[in-house]
Order: structure tokens, then sequence, then C-alpha cells
């Protein structure tokens, strides 16, 4: 009876502010939409600067590769400096230089290197360019050698076989993980937040002079959020499969039990941020730094735990948001792998465990710090 | 006229409200220095030990040899050779390996009869990222090897090869590309919400009503909030420098004058900003919220983590409105390519634009919301 009351409460609080209502079920289709369409690693149209300093034929059809490809956007140079300043006001991304003597050096035998300098600032973007670049080249020595009529057989054919996400698409494997975002944005942001508020108001001091329990209290107030939340991962899961079409080979059962497990996780943290920070401000700040930072960029979702160094994989197995996003990743592409489901929520429930602990003893001690 | 000394008064209130909690304080210095630390290391797209197991049903020394190489990258680890085809969806499916190398029987066969040798790479696509980064490795180290091959067995081949040089990151440091944007996103996260929950939180607690009653007109209510965002951002910016250039050994090749001129201005914009959502506001919940709606796509379309370039041209004119979008490329340009003032000014008027267009907008709202 009591519990009900207080459930009413804060429902009714969350329909009279806008914001929350917002978090549940603006951010996931802000999140999902950019996600889903504006983040890539695929690079297209990359523009490239090809100096050639002596043209003809074989320099052109050289350079012939380059215009062709979808991957470049080629510009002609004259001479290296042109294209150096280029590459230095951020015109272009590299600079494929084939040298006075490349023609000659060629045809005689002898060798001819072909320079090739890329901006390395975006270190991953360096990276996969010279593999492009490197591709290109190796269908202009294929189209070369048969041009002087001996094939050129490249000897060790890479075969590739990529196992869930054939195409390699960003969106299969961001989307999952958004959901364990927008959970945790709920969950610790949210509650963290609600809580604060009553401390910083006082009103918490009038809940404890009810004839409420402590923990009936915090029940009232985590339900909403609960439902809240759960409420919001249906509905990304829903964008997820229909908008974005991202496949749900698991089962959906388990779905639902990992979210609410982890959605639990995540109000015992919020409850705790909320329990030690007393107001608003820090609460929030508190928040977004442990709980939505981490989130993001320790948990897997979008930099890979194992090229961590050591020490920051250990850190990653306090994060309740990683066992989540590998639940994810796995029943959306892969399927019900039983393994991996068991040991990340054993994990999810033994972190429920801990920290509804911590709670517990910071909550029984009454007004005062 | 405006009243300086009042404007002063209001700021050191400001800075009163701001620090005299312990935990405020607390919160404003540790968690960004805590964050920068750990994501510092850990935010890396390079590859590093990915597990992979190795498949090898041939017996010649070709196999062996490229077995080797792949075992000898930095960037592989074989951790389990299998002998049967069935051990390989287990090891994939567990997330045992991201990558199983199966060399077909006939391999050096076929090397030697100078027919195409075939390696299959199976690669766990969860990660799309991480499995097209591994393939990129393998793909490098067939690359070598075939090359390798071509040139010392066949008096036919070409002897073209490509000579690669990096700039800026000769070393292809994803961290060199990482840390600068974490000091941009770090900055972005405390200024604006220091900001963002500053009217707010006089709102909530009653004595917003009690400023309107003193002789300070709106536009200096609203310096006088605007001033402890920037000077936190300055101070949390030079820590940050600090601690990225000790620790990290970031480079500082540029000029040390530009960059602080584009902290200033993103500041500006990004505390505009602030202002804007703390104007709207009415409570601090809705503050915070605000401002995270603000953040996240701020963070993600800004270059932060992927590039510009890559995304759809409609989304990439959204960015021109992102201030960090701006930041990340003054603040790596900088570091990297040891940039000035010149190569930069295309990079500084955006973000002043921004900054006076919010901060004209704020004052605005703040008239109308003011009762």
């Amino acid at each position: 009876m009591r519990l009900h009351g207080m459930i009413r409460k804060e429902s009714l609080q969350i329909l009279r502010d806008p914001s929350s209502i917002a978090i549940a079920f603006i951010m996931p289709v802000v999140l999902l939409y950019l996600f889903g369409y504006g983040v890539s690693l695929d690079a297209r149209d990359i523009p490239v600067g090809i100096v050639i300093e002596h043209p003809d034929a074989a320099s052109e059809a050289f350079a012939g590769v380059f215009d062709q490809s979808a991957f470049f956007l080629p510009q002609r140079f004259d001479a290296i400096q042109s294209a150096r300043e280029a590459l230095d006001a951020r015109d272009i991304q590299a600079i494929i230089w084939l040298r006075n003597d490349f023609s000659s050096r060629l045809f005689s035998g002898q060798e001819a290197p072909i320079s090739v300098i890329v901006n390395g600032v975006d270190s991953n973007q360096a990276n996969i360019t010279r593999g492009y670049i490197q591709g290109a080249w190796l269908a202009w020595l294929g189209h070369f050698s048969a041009a002087q009529g001996r094939a050129l057989p490249i000897p060790v054919m890479l075969e590739q076989r990529v196992w869930f996400n054939a195409e390699l698409s960003s969106q299969l494997f961001l989307v999952p993980g958004l959901i364990a975002i927008v959970m945790t944005l709920i969950g610790s942001l949210l509650t963290a937040m609600v809580v604060a508020r009553e401390w910083e108001r006082g009103t918490m001091e009038a809940l404890m002079a009810t004839p409420m329990h402590m923990g009936e209290m915090l029940a009232g107030k985590l339900i909403p959020y609960f439902v809240l939340g759960m409420g919001g991962m249906l509905f990304s899961v829903a964008l997820a499969v229909w908008q974005f079409h991202v496949p749900l080979r698991g089962s959906f059962w388990l779905l639902l039990v990992s979210s609410s497990l982890f959605m639990l996780v995540a109000l015992a943290i919020g409850l705790l941020i909320s329990v030690v920070a007393k107001n608003q401000f820090v609460a929030g700040l508190v928040a977004i730094i442990t709980a939505f930072l981490p989130a993001f960029i320790l948990s897997g979702f979008l930099f890979d735990i194992h090229s961590m160094p050591v020490v920051v994989q250990w850190l990653t197995y306090l994060i309740p948001a990683r066992y989540f996003v590998a639940l994810l990743q796995t029943l959306f592409l892969a399927g019900d792998v039983w393994p991996v489901v068991l040991t990340n929520l054993g994990a999810l429930a033994l972190m429920l465990l801990v920290f509804t602990l911590l709670v517990w003893r910071k909550t029984g001690r009454g007004l005062d710090d | 006229m405006m009243n300086i000394s009042q404007i002063l008064a209001l700021t050191q209130k400001e800075f009163l409200a701001l620090l005299r909690d312990k935990r405020s304080r607390v919160v404003l210095i540790v968690p960004p220095v805590v964050q920068l630390l750990v994501f510092g290391f850990a935010a890396t797209y390079d590859l590093n030990q990915v597990p992979v197991a190795v498949f090898n049903q041939d017996r010649g020394s070709e196999s062996r040899e490229l077995i080797a190489k792949i075992s000898g990258s930095p960037n592989f680890e074989v951790v389990k050779e299998i002998n049967h085809d069935n051990e390989i969806a287990p090891l994939v499916n567990n997330r045992e390996v991201l990558m199983v190398v199966h060399i077909e029987q006939n391999f050096s066969a076929h090397l030697h009869r100078g027919e195409p040798a075939s390696l299959q790479a199976i690669l766990d696509g969860r990660n799309s990222n991480t499995a097209m980064i591994a393939m990129n490795y393998l793909r490098t180290i067939l690359f070598d090897y075939n090359r390798n091959w071509l040139l010392t067995r066949s008096q036919t081949a070409p002897r073209v090869r490509l000579e690669t040089r990096s700039w800026y990151n000769e070393n292809l440091l994803s961290r060199w590309f990482i840390v600068p944007g974490i000091m941009g996103l770090l900055m972005l996260v405390v200024a604006l919400l220091v900001t963002a929950l500053s009217v707010a939180r006089e709102r909530e607690a009653g004595t917003f009503d009690q400023l309107l009653v003193t002789p300070l007109q709106p536009i200096e209510i609203l310096i006088g909030k605007a001033i402890p965002g920037l000077i936190i951002g300055l101070l949390e910016a030079t820590l940050i420098l600090a601690i990225s250039v000790a620790l990290f050994d970031i480079p500082l090749r540029g000029d040390l004058g530009a960059l602080y001129l584009g902290v200033v201005l993103f500041l500006l914009a990004v505390v505009g900003v602030g202002l804007m959502i703390s104007s709207i506001a009415m409570t601090q919940q809705q503050a915070i919220l605000g401002a995270f709606f603000f953040l996240v796509p701020a963070i993600v379309l800004s270059g932060f983590s992927t590039p510009i370039a890559n995304m759809p041209d409609l989304v990439q004119y959204l960015t021109y409105l992102d201030p960090l979008r701006y930041f990340l490329v003054i603040v790596r340009g900088v570091a990297l390519e040891g940039n000035s003032y010149d190569m930069l000014i295309n990079q500084y008027w955006p973000m002043l634009i921004i900054g006076v267009v919010s901060l004209t907008t704020a004052g605005w709202l703040f008239r109308r919301r003011m009762y």
C-alpha cells in the first residue's frame, strides 16, 4: 500500500517532467540515428595527390587506376612541392609520387620505387588509406603484367570470411551496443539526479519521517525508473530491428533477462552516486564521468578491449556496461552462444550483489553524512 | 552602461558557490584527470596481440614461413594451433579468438607450381572495426610475403615497390590522435555542465529571485555567470595539456599561443551554448539532460573518433555547427602538424561566430525567461 503510493508519486513526477521521457524515448532515436548513419570507419573518396614528374603511358596507366577507384578522389600535381603544400593545408590525405626516372627504370628491369606519403594524424585512417593504395598498386601490377603479355599470378590469395557481420557493417556492430549506452543514461544518470534531488530539497528527510522502511522507499523510487528504462530498451530494440535491420539471432527472452539485470545494476549505481553526492550538481557530473563515459569508451562498444593496455583491461572488468555490450553483440549478431551468455550474466549478477550491498551500507545511516 | 565591479562581485559569488562544497571542488578536478589517464591509455584503434588461431593443413616450409610472419607480428598473438575443422566454430563463437587463419593442404605445392595458393581468414564480425583493422594487418603481411616471393622467384616481375612514409605521426600511434581529442572532449563536458547548471541551480534553490532584486542587469548576470566557466575551462585545459605532454609524450610542435587562442574561442562557444541551455531549463535535471542532448551529437560528429570525411554529406553539413569539430583540428594541428595562427584561421572564425550567436541568444532568452 505504501509502496503503491510511492510508485504513484514517482510516476507522476516522471510524467510531469518532459526531460525524463525525452531521455527514454528521444535520446535512443538521436543516438541510433547518429551512430547508425553518422559514424563510419569506411573511407571513400579519399582526396589524394598524384605527382607524375615525367608523364607517359606507363605512369598514366598507373594514375588511371586511382581515377577509376571509388575509394579515391585524385588530384594531379606537377611538382612534389605543391603536393606537399596541399598535404600541409589538409586538402589531400596522401601523396603518390612517381619520379622522373620511373618508366625508364621500370622497363629496364631496375628497381622502380613509388613514394607514398600519408597524413598520419588519424593513424587509423592512415592505415586504411595505405591499405587501399596497396590494393590499387596490386591491381595496376596485374594490368601492367598482363599488358606486357606476362600474366602475373598473385602467389597467395586471401579468402576472407566474416562471421556474423558479412558486410562488416558498422551499423550492425554499433547499434546493439548503443542500447547499453541508453540504459546507462536512464539507469545511472537520471536516477542519480532524481534521488539526489530529494536529498537536496530536503524531501528525503520528509520521506524518512514517514512510516516507510528505507527499502520500501528505495523500491518505490526505483521501480518507475526501471519501467522507464525497459521501455527505452524495447523502443531501442524495435528501432534497431525495424529501422536499421539489425538481426536478432538470439532469443528475445535472453535479451529481456540480460537487459533487466543490467538495468538493475545501472539503477544500483545511480542510487549509490546519489547517496554519496547528495546534490544534483555533483551527482550529475559524477554520473556522466564515472558511468556514462566509461560505458562509452571502456565497454568494448567502440574501442576494442583486447588492444588496451593490460591495466586498463583489468579496469574494464569493473564496468557493468562491458558485460552487457558483449551480451548484446552476441545476442543480436551471433545467437544464443551459451558460454558467452552465462559468463556475462553471471558477472552482472555479481555486480548487482556488490552494488546493492554498497548502497545498503551507505543508506542505512540516516540523515547525517 | 555595465558596472564592472558588480559583474566581478557576481563572478566572485559564482566561484564561491562552485568551490565551497568540497565534493564540488573534487568533482571538477579529479574525475577529468582520471578520465584523461584512463581513456588516454584505453582509447586506441591500434590492435595489439589480437588473439588468432592457426589451422595449418600444409606440411611445407612456405606455410610455416607465412605463419611465422603472422605470429611474429606485434599485432597478432597466435593463441591456439588447431588440427580439426570443428574446432573453429567454438573458438570464434566464444570470442576466444578474433581470427582463424586456415592454410589449405596443398599450399606449398601450389606455390611451387606457380599456381595460386589460398589462405582463408575467418573473422569475428561482431566488432566490425576490429575485424576490418585485423584484416588490414593480415593483408599487409600477405602483401609483403607475396612481393618477396615474386621478387625472389620470378624473373619477370616488375621490380616496383611502394615506399610509404607517414607525416606528423611517423609511427602511426593512435594515441597521438586520440589524446588531443580527449582534451577537447573533457573541456567541452566540464565547461558545458558548469555553465548549464549555473542558472538552473539558482532557480531551484530560489536564489535566482534574489538575484533579480539586485541592481544587476540581465546582461551583467549573463557575463558574471559566463566567466567562471571560461576560467575553469582554461585551467582544465592547461592541466590536461601538461599531463598529455608529460605522461603521454604528445608532441607540441606548433605555436602554443595559437592553441590557447583556440581554447579561448572554443570555451566562448561552449559557454554560450551552456548559458542558452541554462536559460531554458527550469530545473537542474532539465539542464543536465539538455546539456546531454547537445553533448552526445557534438562528440560523435566532431571527428573525435571517426573522421568527418566518412560521414554522409548531409551529416557533414551538420558538423559545421559543432564547435568541438574546429577545436579538434586546432589541437591536433598545433600538437602534431606544427600549425601556427595562419593555418588555423579557418577554424577560429566559425567558433567565434558560434560563440557570438549563442551568447546573444542566451542573453535574449535570459530576458524572456527571467520571470
